[in-house]
């Protein structure tokens, strides 16, 4: 049996990864990537906390939590494919207006 | 050492290099591939700890659906590697530095701040069965029925957005 600690700090060292892929690059394609891991990263704390406290609303919660992310990535990547019409590139520091 | 033990550190060693991997590699391509990787075993984890049925949801839905977006997008925009513009100097070893930070900070808070005695070994709940599955499902439809109602809308709204931002510009020409 892992102990619940164990799922803990793995899903903290997943979250600064992520933190550190939104910091660090610049391509937008990989930020939203980062920002599903940040969100993944989540997700195990949730579900470890769940098996803690023998509940299920922590499952519950990241299933939520999955459905929002199918969401927001639908009309994150329908943005970026815009952008690229409009300015032929995407490059996130030349994304500095908010006209097209 | 119990072979449940040696699974979760083989498997957590693998995410962690995926993770690294997906944002340090140069083609965007090989880090939605990393990233994968890192969803599986994810998925794993959570069949270690009783979850059948999130592992399952992560699969069709990140590893396979979300995933599927992204590459489509990136393959559609040929973005694998753009070049590499005049970005600030001080920004990478500022990320690095925060970073750190970061990992010491939510580990020392959820240690020694909320728990000194550092290991809590879960009880052993019968989560993994048939049964668990049904309750899971009661409450959800019952005890979070209306949360389940709103997110039908929001992916509703989702999908509606996604038609509408790429759509603009073809109805404005008619």
């Amino acid at each position: 049996m892992v102990p619940v600690d164990y799922y803990i700090i793995l899903s903290a060292i997943l979250f600064t990864i992520g933190a550190l892929g939104v910091l660090v690059r610049r391509n937008p394609l990989i930020i939203f990537m980062s920002i599903e891991l940040m969100l993944n990263a989540a997700n195990l704390a949730f579900v470890a906390f769940s098996r803690m406290y023998n509940s299920f609303n922590g499952q519950i919660f990241v299933f939520f939590v999955i459905a929002v992310a199918a969401a927001e990535v639908a009309v994150g990547l329908a943005l970026i494919v815009e952008i690229f019409k409009t300015k032929k590139n995407i490059n996130i520091d030349e994304m500095n207006s908010l006209k097209g | 050492m119990s072979s449940e033990l040696i699974v979760f550190l083989v498997l957590s060693l693998v995410a962690v290099g995926a993770g690294i991997g997906m944002i340090f590699s140069r083609n965007a391509v090989y880090s939605a591939l990393f990233l994968v990787l890192n969803f599986i075993t994810v998925a794993v984890f959570y069949l270690l700890l009783g979850a059948p049925f999130i592992a399952m949801s992560q699969i069709t839905v990140y590893a396979g659906a979300i995933m599927v977006l992204f590459l489509f997008v990136i393959m559609l925009l040929g973005a694998e590697s753009l070049a590499p513009s005049g970005e600030l100097p001080w920004q990478k070893p500022l990320a690095y530095v925060l970073a750190g930070i970061l990992v010491v900070e939510s580990l020392y808070l959820v240690f020694l701040q909320a728990r000194p005695d550092m290991v809590v070994v879960a009880p052993d709940a019968a989560v993994n069965s048939m049964e668990s599955l049904r309750e899971m499902a009661m409450a959800l439809f019952n005890q979070f029925l209306l949360p389940f109602e709103v997110t039908s809308i929001l992916l509703l709204v989702a999908m509606v957005g996604a038609i509408v931002l790429t759509k603009r510009e073809r109805a404005g020409q008619k």
